[in-house]
C-alpha cells in the first residue's frame, strides 16, 4: 500500500539527465542538500515519486573564475560562498546574501542551485543573481541552453526548467571597482530567520550622478524581482533628497507584497521604501564632492 | 565545601558525549510505534468513523474510546477530559483514535485511510468572546473564578489624587523544549511500564491507574528518561500521551513507541494561557499606591487541565511587591474551542507582572516621574503584607534587587541619555526595568497536601544514593540534590547520586513544578542527611562504647574525640553489610503557623518569595523596526545560590524566555487551528537575538529553605516581558500594552 519512490544517486552527471529523461513523467524532485526537500517531505507539504541525488556530482561543484565573471556549479554551498576569496572578491554581495543564510548547519548544505530550483520568492541569494544579471545554464540529456536569471522564473514558485533539466552552471557577471554593492535582509529574526523583505542593489556613481543603478527584490512579489521602474527613474539622475524621496515612492509600484504568516504586505510596503532610502541617502553621503 | 561551589553537572558528561539516553533512543523487541488521528473542527459531534475498506486493517492496531478498560477521563484537577474523544469534538487536534504498526509510517499511513464525518457545532475561539457565545463548560463557561480582597478599595480609590485605567493583553507562548513529547508503554501481566520524557512522574501513576482499571500503584511503573526540557509543558501533558500508548499498548500487547515530531507537539500540546488584564489604580501625588482593582481573563482552552491553578498563581501575583492597602483582584479562567493551554514557566504569573509593570510604569508617566522613583516608593519591605494578607516577616530584597540592577545597568543616565537621542536618531535608544516576586513552592497548604517524601540509600560500595521523584529536565536537580546530601554529610559530591526516577523504586517527592525542587524536595533531602549523619554517629558510637556526643563527621571522615577512627566510605559500607543505619528518609512537615484560606483566598500563599529586578536595553531601526535587546541586567534574589553558575544559567534562560515572549514568541491562532507548527516560523530567539546579560545573584537567605535557599525556576521568566516593552517605549515614545511587541506593531504606532 505504501507508495513506491524512485530513487537514484547516479555516478556522473549521464547518468542523473538519463534519469530525468527516463521519470519526467514523475516530477522528479532534485535533492541536493536536503535543506528545502527534506523539510518539505517530513512535514508532508510534498511526497516525491522520484528522487534524483545530485549531492555526490563532482562535475556540479566547480568553480571558475573568468576575466569578465565567475561559473558557479550548482551545489557550490553557502559556507564556500562565504569562504572562499574568489566569491568574496569578485561577487562580494554573494558572500553577504550566504551569510544571512538559516545557521551553519544550512550553510553547509545549502547550495546556490537548490535556493535558484527551489523558487522561492525568499530565496536569499536570488536577489543578488538578479542585479549581477547572471545567466543559467540548464542541461537536459539533449543538450544545453542558456537562461537569463531574470527570465527564469514565470511565477510563484515556477521556472521555466523542464522536467529532464538541471541547473548545470551559474554563470554571475563579477562586480567592477566603481560599482558599489549593497545587501539587507530583513528577516524574522538574527539567524534561521526567512526574510520578510530583501534588498540587493549595485550602484555606480560619478560626479555626483547615479550612472547605473540596479535593484534586486526578495520576499515582495510572487517572484524575486528587479525594481525596474525605480531602476529607470534613477538611472542618470543627480542623486539628491527629491530624487530619493520619490525613488522610495516610485518602488511601491515595482512590487506587490502579501500578509503571511512571517509579515504583513504594509510592513513590507514601508520598510522596502525605508532601506531603498537608506541605502540612497548613505550612497549619497558617501559620494559627496566626487 | 558543596554549597555554592560550581561542581561538575552530574548529567553533564553523557550529555556532551552523546551517551544520555533520551526515549526515542529507547527500544524494546517487537515493539510498535503509535500515532493519533486527531479533529479538525474545534467543535462537533462524531457522526461515523470510516475505515478505508481497500486497507488491510489487520496489519494494524486501532484503538478509540470503547477500547478503553477503566474511565476515559485524564485525572488531574477536574474530570472533565477524555483521553479519546467519544462523541463530542471540543478542539481542534483532539484525540480521537490511535494507530499502532511496526513502523511509524505505516500507523501514518492507516491513518490516512480513516474518516471522522462530523456535524460541526458552532463554537467559541475568542477570549474576549468566552463569555457569550456557546455553552462549552458549566453554567458559564468558567473553569474557575478567584477573588481575592484586601482592605477597602473604594476608601483607596477616594483617597487617590489619580485613578489610571488601562487594559493589557498577552498571546500564547510555545514552551519549545527541545525534545518533544515522547513514551514508550510496555505492557505486563495485569501492569504496564511506561518510559518517558516527563516532569511528574507521579502524576502519570494518578492518571494511568483509573485509565487502565488498575487498583494497585504498584501496576503502573513510571521511569523518566533523560529529558530535553519541559519548562512545564511536560507537567501534565504526559498524563494523555503515557495513557495514548499505554491503551495501544495493552490492546497489542507488545510495547508501543509514541514519539511526537515538532508540528505536532506545536499544534496538540498546551501553551501559556493567553490573557486579557484590566488595571484601574489610584495614587497619591507623591506616588504611592492607595488602590488596585485588577481583573483577569485567561484563556483555559476547551478542557480545565491546569488552569485553575494557574490563574490561582496569576491572581496572588497581580498586585506584585508593592504596598497597598486596598486591592480587589478578580481572575476569570474561561474555556474555549481553543487547544486546553497548561502550564509553563511561571504559571500565570508572566501575565499578570507584565500587565502590573506596565501599569506601574503609567503610574510614574501620570505623575511624570522616573519609573524607578514610583518603585522605590512602594516596593515591600519586611512588615509589608501582600494581596492576601500574608505579612512578609524575612528574606525581603526588593530594594536590594531594584538598586543592585539599577547601579549595574547605569539606568539613570542612560535612561536620561537616551530620552535626549528621541526626536532625531534613526537608531532610537531605550533602557526600561521592572520589579516582581514569585512564591516558592505550591500555593497555599498545597505542600501539605502532597507530603512529599525524599531518601536516601547507603550501597554496599559506601555511596550515598539519593532517592527522590524529582526530575532532572535540564535544571541541574541531580548536581544540586548531590552538593546538599555532600554537604550535610561533609563528604565529596561525587559519593553522592542519584538513584534515577523509577516510580517503582523512588518514594513521591511531589511534582517538579512550582519552583519548589531545590527548596522544598531539597530540605527533604537535606534533613534525610541529617538524620542518617546522626544515626551513623550513634551506630559508631555503640561500636565504640563511647557517647555520640564524642564523635564528629569531617571532611569524610569520623572522628572520636578529634581521633580519626573510619573513614565515611568504610563505615557506610559496614553499615551497608552489618545491618546498621543505610538509609534515611523525610516526609514534608507543613511548618507551625501557616495559615491559608482556600476560599478567601487569604493568608500565607506561599513560605517565602523570591525577588528580582530587570533592566532591558534595546536598540531600535526606524528603518526596519527591528527590535534588538542589547543589554539585560538582572539581579535576583534566590535566598541561597546552591550552584551559583547554574543559577545564573536560570536567570539568562529564563530572561531570554522572556525578552521571546516581549518581541517575537506569537503563536497565530486562528479558528482554533495553530498556523505556525514550525521552528522555522514558531519563533524563539536565537543565540544572535539574545542581549549581553549581566546577571547578579543576591542572596537574601530563607530560615525554611535548604541552606537558606528558595526557588529560582520559575522568577526569571516573570519580569523580562514588561522590562523590554518598558524599554521600547521609551525608544519610540509609544506605549505598548500588548505583547509581543513585533517590528509590524511598532510600524503601525509609529505610522498611524
Amino acid at each position: 500500500m505504501t507508495t513506491e519512490v524512485e530513487f537514484c544517486a547516479p555516478k556522473n552527471l549521464a547518468e542523473a539527465l538519463e534519469f530525468l529523461a527516463l521519470n519526467r513523467d514523475k516530477k522528479t524532485w532534485i535533492l541536493a542538500g536536503g535543506t528545502d526537500i527534506m523539510p518539505a517531505i517530513n512535514s508532508r507539504q510534498i511526497s516525491p515519486l522520484a528522487v534524483l541525488d545530485i549531492w555526490g556530482l563532482r562535475e556540479l561543484r566547480i568553480l571558475e573564475q573568468h576575466q569578465r565573471h565567475l561559473t558557479l556549479g550548482p551545489l557550490t554551498t553557502f559556507s564556500e560562498m562565504m569562504q572562499d576569496p574568489r566569491i568574496g572578491q569578485t561577487v562580494p554581495l554573494l558572500r553577504e546574501a550566504a551569510q544571512s543564510v538559516g545557521a551553519v548547519q544550512i550553510q553547509n548544505r545549502g547550495t546556490l542551485g537548490g535556493n535558484i530550483a527551489n523558487a522561492s520568492p525568499a530565496g536569499d541569494v536570488l536577489p543578488v543573481l538578479a542585479v549581477h544579471n547572471a545567466v543559467l545554464e540548464l542541461r537536459s540529456a539533449k543538450g544545453s541552453r542558456n537562461v537569463e536569471f531574470n527570465a527564469f522564473y514565470s511565477g510563484y514558485k515556477q521556472s521555466v526548467l523542464k522536467p529532464d533539466e538541471l541547473i548545470y552552471r551559474i554563470h554571475v557577471p563579477i562586480q567592477w571597482p566603481q560599482q558599489i554593492p549593497y545587501w539587507r535582509k530583513l528577516g524574522t529574526r538574527q539567524a534561521q530567520a526567512i526574510s520578510k523583505v530583501a534588498i540587493a542593489a549595485i550602484a555606480e556613481v560619478r560626479g555626483g550622478i547615479l550612472q547605473d543603478i540596479r535593484i534586486g527584490l526578495g520576499a515582495v512579489a510572487p517572484t524575486v524581482v528587479r525594481a525596474k521602474k525605480t531602476e529607470d527613474t534613477l538611472r542618470g539622475r543627480r542623486l539628491d533628497n527629491r530624487l530619493i524621496q520619490a525613488a522610495g515612492e516610485i518602488i511601491q509600484s515595482d512590487i506587490c507584497p502579501i500578509d503571511d504568516i512571517r509579515s504583513t504586505a504594509r510592513f513590507r510596503r514601508r520598510t522596502t521604501t525605508n532601506i531603498l532610502r537608506r541605502f540612497l541617502s548613505d550612497l549619497k553621503l558617501a559620494h559627496r564632492g566626487m | 565545601m558543596s554549597i555554592g561551589v560550581n561542581v561538575p553537572r552530574k548529567d553533564g558528561q553523557s550529555k556532551v558525549n552523546g551517551q544520555a539516553a533520551y526515549v526515542d533512543d529507547l527500544s524494546f523487541d517487537g515493539m510498535l510505534y503509535g500515532v493519533t488521528l486527531r479533529s479538525q473542527i474545534p467543535h462537533g459531534k462524531i457522526r461515523a468513523i470510516q475505515f478505508d475498506p481497500k486497507f488491510d486493517w489487520s496489519s494494524v492496531v486501532v484503538v478509540d474510546h470503547s477500547d478503553i478498560p477503566g474511565q476515559n477521563i485524564v485525572t488531574l484537577i477536574q474530570r472533565d477530559q477524555p483521553f479519546l474523544a467519544a462523541q463530542l469534538i471540543r478542539h481542534v487536534n483532539e484525540p480521537i483514535l490511535l494507530i499502532a504498526a511496526t513502523s511509524r509510517k505505516k500507523a501514518m499511513e492507516a491513518r490516512t485511510r480513516i474518516e471522522i464525518i462530523v456535524d460541526e457545532l458552532p463554537s467559541v475561539t475568542n477570549l474576549e468572546k468566552a463569555a457569550t457565545g456557546v455553552r462549552l463548560y458549566g453554567e458559564d463557561n468558567l473553569f474557575k473564578e478567584i477573588h481575592i480582597e484586601k482592605g477597602d478599595l473604594p476608601r483607596g480609590f477616594a483617597e487617590a489624587d489619580y485613578i489610571v485605567e488601562r487594559t493589557y493583553k498577552t498571546g500564547l507562548q510555545e514552551q519549545m523544549y527541545i525534545e518533544p513529547q515522547g513514551v514508550i508503554a510496555v505492557p505486563g501481566k495485569d501492569r504496564i511500564s511506561i518510559y518517558g520524557s516527563l516532569q511528574c512522574p507521579h502524576y502519570v501513576v494518578k492518571a494511568l491507574l483509573p485509565l487502565l482499571s488498575f487498583s494497585h500503584p504498584d501496576q503502573v511503573q513510571v521511569i523518566q528518561m533523560v529529558t530535553g526540557g519541559g519548562f512545564g509543558g511536560k507537567e501534565e501533558y504526559p498524563n494523555l500521551l503515557a495513557g495514548h500508548a499505554a491503551l495501544l499498548a495493552m490492546k497489542s500487547e507488545c510495547p508501543v513507541k509514541m514519539v511526537y515530531d515538532r508540528a505536532e507537539d506545536i499544534l496538540a500540546t498546551t501553551k501559556r494561557h493567553p490573557s486579557i488584564i484590566r488595571h484601574k489604580t489610584g495614587l497619591k501625588s507623591d506616588g504611592t499606591l492607595t488602590a488596585l482593582a485588577i481583573e483577569i481573563d485567561f484563556d483555559g482552552g476547551a478542557y480545565a487541565t491546569l488552569s485553575e491553578v494557574v490563574l490561582s498563581r496569576g491572581c496572588i501575583h497581580a498586585a506584585g511587591p508593592y504596598r497597598c492597602e486596598n486591592i480587589d483582584i478578580v481572575g476569570r479562567a474561561w474555556a474555549t474551542n481553543n487547544p486546553p493551554n497548561g502550564a509553563f514557566r511561571g504559571f500565570g504569573a508572566p501575565q499578570t507582572c507584565f500587565a502590573l509593570e506596565r501599569q506601574i510604569d503609567l503610574v510614574a508617566k501620570t505623575l511624570g516621574i522616573d519609573p524607578l522613583e514610583v518603585r522605590r516608593r512602594n516596593a515591600m519591605e519586611p512588615g509589608d503584607s501582600t494581596a492576601t494578607g500574608q505579612v512578609l516577616t524575612e528574606s525581603v530584597a526588593t530594594h536590594k534587587c531594584l538598586e543592585q540592577a539599577v547601579k549595574a545597568s547605569d539606568y539613570i543616565r542612560k535612561r536620561s541619555e537616551y530620552s535626549k537621542l528621541l526626536p532625531k536618531a534613526r537608531i532610537r535608544r531605550g533602557i526600561g526595568l521592572s520589579l516582581f516576586f514569585h512564591g516558592s513552592g505550591f500555593t497555599g497548604d498545597g505542600e501539605n497536601r502532597i507530603r512529599g517524601r525524599a531518601g536516601l540509600q547507603v550501597t554496599p560500595d559506601g555511596f550515598i544514593e539519593i532517592l527522590t521523584s524529582s526530575t532532572d529536565i535540564g535544571q541541574g536537580t541531580e548536581t544540586i540534590f548531590a552538593q546538599m546530601v555532600a554537604e550535610e554529610l561533609g563528604i565529596p559530591v561525587d559519593l553522592c547520586r542519584n538513584a534515577g526516577v523509577d516510580t517503582n523504586r523512588v518514594p513521591d517527592s511531589g511534582p517538579t513544578v512550582a519552583s519548589r525542587t531545590c527548596m522544598i524536595v531539597g530540605d527533604l533531602v537535606r534533613s534525610a542527611a541529617a538524620q542518617l549523619r546522626e544515626d551513623l554517629i550513634k551506630w559508631l558510637a555503640e561500636l565504640e562504647n563511647c557517647n555520640a556526643e564524642q564523635i564528629t563527621l569531617v571532611g569524610g571522615c569520623f572522628l572520636l574525640s578529634g581521633q580519626r577512627v573510619a573513614s565515611f566510605q568504610d563505615l557506610a559500607k559496614r553499615a551497608c553489610s552489618e545491618g546498621g543505619p543505610a538509609s534515611a528518609s523525610k516526609t514534608y512537615v507543613q511548618p507551625e503557623g501557616l495559615e491559608w484560606d482556600e476560599k478567601t483566598y487569604q493568608g500565607q500563599a506561599y513560605p517565602v518569595f523570591s525577588w528580582g529586578c530587570d533592566v532591558a536595553e534595546v536598540e531600535i531601526d526606524l528603518d526596519t523596526y527591528e527590535i534588538s535587546v542589547t543589554r539585560f541586567t538582572a539581579a535576583q534574589d534566590v535566598g541561597k545560590a546552591i550552584h551559583p553558575v547554574m543559577v545564573m544559567g536560570q536567570i539568562e534562560g529564563g530572561s531570554l524566555q522572556a525578552i521571546g515572549y516581549a518581541t517575537m514568541e506569537e503563536v497565530l491562532q486562528k479558528n482554533g487551528w495553530i498556523e505556525n507548527h514550525r521552528m522555522t516560523n514558531c519563533l524563539i530567539p536565537t543565540a544572535l537575538d539574545a542581549p549581553a546579560f549581566e546577571t547578579h545573584i543576591i542572596e537574601e537567605p530563607f530560615s525554611g529553605g535548604p541552606f537558606g535557599a528558595k526557588g529560582v525556576g520559575e522568577l526569571p521568566t516573570d519580569g523580562g516581558a514588561p522590562a523590554v516593552a518598558a524599554a521600547i517605549d521609551h525608544a519610540t515614545g509609544q506605549r505598548f500594552d500588548e505583547i509581543p511587541v513585533t517590528p509590524e506593531k511598532i510600524e503601525l504606532a509609529l505610522n498611524p
